[in-house]
């Protein structure tokens, strides 16, 4: 029993079809052209069916997943890694039936739910109380079920003051963990979950790992995805590897993370540094972001300069960068949301920021940057690449010992009290 | 290194629940409709609840409308253009009589058909079946159509007009009139998702579509003019199957000779099914790639 293979890929895959972007080429006599083509290509295609239209020459084929299978057992839990395009996101679509494979197909058995965003569907005008069983819905649970479980959800979520307040008022600190509270109590057979553990605070990070833990530990079958490795490593026993589409490698998550990350330090980088590409609803994009010097000092500060464009008019929204090292291992994260009243209006502008601390060793290092408010508004990986220099020492780590200490410098001081204790 | 795939053992079909495929018709379709039902009533729910928030007419605005427009057209063409009313029925009851299914239509066509658009975001992260969505703003206008239902019954009272028994088939005309809505509204929305121009052409239809429906006049007028009811124009005249729903209508609250079973009203009727078979399946067609196209 314990062993039963519960979902089944078989040589999946999926195209994505990439419409020539407005403006790239042409000119006017294009614009019109197709114009006075649109309205033929539009008859044919509904005649053809919707989805299965050929795909004319200006458009470009991508396939996101590539003839990829594998197995997963009863009471696994498995973690998907890879970069960012490399297919992660779709293949939880296609398991969570978002949308449809191209080629060939996924066995489930059980109740399967899905949590590939906390709040999907939240509505900003209705109360906590109402969101949480829309919410529920949503996610497929039966009203019944919320009702019996409403109170846990609230504890879990610590909002109990604010149930009659719309969610526009919540902070969104309590919005998220609102969100989160209600998914937590999902109760599927095989549970799916991209990077929801993204946003939102350490405590909270913290709380969600712990019911993740709790949720693995009741033997359910879990897929989840992440680009925290530690989190991988330590809740999953298994791992999947994807790279540009494939599987790369699946097996004992040590192994398979190892594979990994010793791929993306000798990776060339890929930025995506075109917006139209990224993930996140697009409301505004980071067009640029620039670290002050090529080489910073370790004993810093890191300075950069974000430029941020309007592309929709939005809410205010917080700015965060998270900072990796060249084994991809995440060394900290800034979060404009930390800075009590610091949110970014709508608009156009730059963001400076100046980090004091911490002193990083010698060596190169990447930030992933991200908008976000409540949902991701862009995601940018690898948005900035910097390397620390090894030229001087500081606090007396040699540039040797400093490469060799760990992951940050310490700003120590030592004090040698007299033999016997008390001063 | 560990390679892959590794060799996996041999499965039978029959051991998943279910098989996720291209172009595979969902075997259980109209089962899982049914296991999300509640979602259904709770997204009209949502819609309902949040459109009268902050607004302090609040629940008035779904009266109000319907009844301006009727003022307006008892005017227009009752006293204007002196058409006739039918039988001894103010000319207001008989344009109400006809504004009550049409605006519940014509709300239901622009609300369903922006629905899917609207809730992108929820289409894109979550499975559910996706004809819950514009199936459930078609309830919201259902919801409105029912409220408004209150001033029909204040105006027979006050121009003194009982109702007969006929008014006992008005649910029949009411689940008709539904019909109707879901079945042009799922075109729309399966349209409107792939074609944004769908979005500009929607309001035109409803304003074309006020004026070749009788909802000003009375059906019997068009058939004056041709001459005959067996005359062909009339027979495309009743292509719309809103002229069964309407004129069904005025026959449950007004009384009258019924002719509704004349050869061109059941074309009217015959469109209305079709159009909620062919909506049905179109949306079942593309609804698969929403996610890849919204």
């Amino acid at each position: 029993m314990g062993n039963e293979i519960v979902i089944r890929v078989e040589g999946l895959s999926k195209k994505y079809i990439l419409g020539q972007r407005a403006g790239s080429a042409g000119g006017l006599r294009h614009a019109i052209e197709d114009a006075v083509a649109a309205p033929f290509r539009l008859a044919k295609r509904l005649v053809s069916g919707a989805g299965n239209s050929p795909s004319t020459p200006e458009e470009m084929e991508f396939w996101a997943l590539q003839d990829v299978s594998f197995d997963v057992r009863r009471g696994e839990v498995v973690g998907i890694i890879g970069r960012n395009g490399a297919g992660k996101s779709t293949l939880l679509k296609v398991l969570s039936r978002i949308t449809e494979p191209t080629k060939g197909r996924i066995g489930l058995k059980g109740r399967v739910a899905s949590l590939l965003e906390v709040g999907t569907g939240f509505h900003p005008e209705l109360s906590g109380r109402e969101n949480v069983y829309l919410n529920g819905a949503v996610l497929g649970m039966r009203q019944a079920e919320v009702r019996q479980k409403f109170d846990e959800i609230v504890a879990f979520a610590g909002v109990e003051k604010f149930l009659d307040t719309p969610v526009k008022r919540y902070s969104s600190g309590m919005y998220v963990r609102l969100a989160f509270a209600v998914a937590a109590h999902l109760e599927p057979e095989i549970l799916i979950v991209d990077e929801v553990l993204a946003v939102g605070d350490s405590e909270f990070q913290k709380k969600c790992l712990d019911k993740m833990r709790e949720v693995t530990d009741g033997g359910r079958t879990v897929l989840f995805v992440s680009h925290n490795l530690s989190a991988v490593a330590a809740l999953c026993g298994r791992a999947i590897y994807l790279k540009a589409g494939k599987v790369m490698m699946t097996g004992e998550s040590g192994p398979v993370i190892a594979r990994y990350q010793s791929d993306v330090a000798h990776q060339e980088a890929e930025p995506v540094s075109n917006p139209a590409f990224r993930s996140g609803s697009g409301t505004h994009r980071i067009h640029e972001i620039r670290a002050t010097s090529k080489d910073f000092r370790p004993r810093g500060p890191l300075e950069f300069v974000a430029t941020i464009r309007r592309h929709a008019p939005e809410t205010p929204f917080h700015f965060s960068m998270h900072f990796r090292d060249e084994w991809d291992v995440a060394v900290f994260a800034i979060n404009s949301e930390y800075l009590e009243g610091l949110s970014l209006k709508p608009g156009d502008q730059e963001v400076t920021v100046r980090i004091a601390t911490p002193w990083l060793p010698p060596g190169d290092y990447r930030a992933d940057a991200y908008l976000h408010c409540n949902g991701i508004i862009d995601h940018w990986p690898d948005a900035c690449r910097f390397r620390v220099g090894a030229d001087v020492a500081v606090q007396g780590y040699s540039s040797a010992s400093a490469k060799n200490a760990g992951k940050v410098l310490a700003d120590f001081k030592m004090e040698i009290l007299p033999a016997g204790g008390k001063p | 290194m560990h390679s892959t795939p590794t060799s996996n053992p041999p499965v039978e079909d029959e051991d998943f629940d279910l098989w996720i495929e291209a172009g595979h018709a969902e075997k259980h379709y109209w089962l899982d409709l049914w296991r999300y039902r509640e979602l259904f009533v709770i997204l009209a729910w949502r819609d309902v609840a949040v459109r009268y928030k902050q607004t302090v007419a609040g629940t008035a605005w779904a009266l109000v409308q319907p009844f301006l427009s009727m003022v307006i057209m008892t005017l227009i063409f009752g006293r204007v253009a002196g058409l006739p009313s039918i039988g001894n029925a103010p000319y207001a009851i008989m344009v109400f009589a006809a504004l009550l299914p049409w605006q519940f239509f014509s709300n239901a066509l622009s609300a369903s058909g922006q629905s899917v658009v609207s809730n992108r975001d929820m289409i894109s992260k979550v499975y559910f079946p996706r004809i819950i969505v514009p199936t459930a703003s078609v309830l919201v206008s259902f919801v409105d159509f029912l409220v408004s239902l209150l001033i029909l019954a204040a105006m027979m009272a006050w121009y003194q007009f009982p109702p007969g028994w006929n008014l006992l088939a008005l649910p029949a005309f009411m689940f008709l009139a539904a019909v109707s809505a879901l079945g042009a509204g799922l075109v729309l929305t399966a349209l409107t998702v792939q074609y944004r121009d769908f979005r500009f052409l929607v309001p035109f239809i409803v304003q074309f579509g006020m004026f070749v429906s009788p909802v000003g006049y009375n059906s019997a007028v068009i058939v004056e003019k041709l001459g005959s009811e067996l005359s062909w124009l009339y027979y495309v005249y009743c292509l719309n199957p809103l002229v069964f729903v309407i004129e069904g209508f005025r026959w449950c609250v007004l009384g009258g000779e019924f002719r509704l079973l004349e050869s061109p009203m059941l074309v009217s009727l015959a469109v209305s099914f079709l159009l909620l078979a062919a909506g049905i399946a179109y949306f079942r067609k593309t609804e698969r790639s929403f996610a890849d196209v919204i």
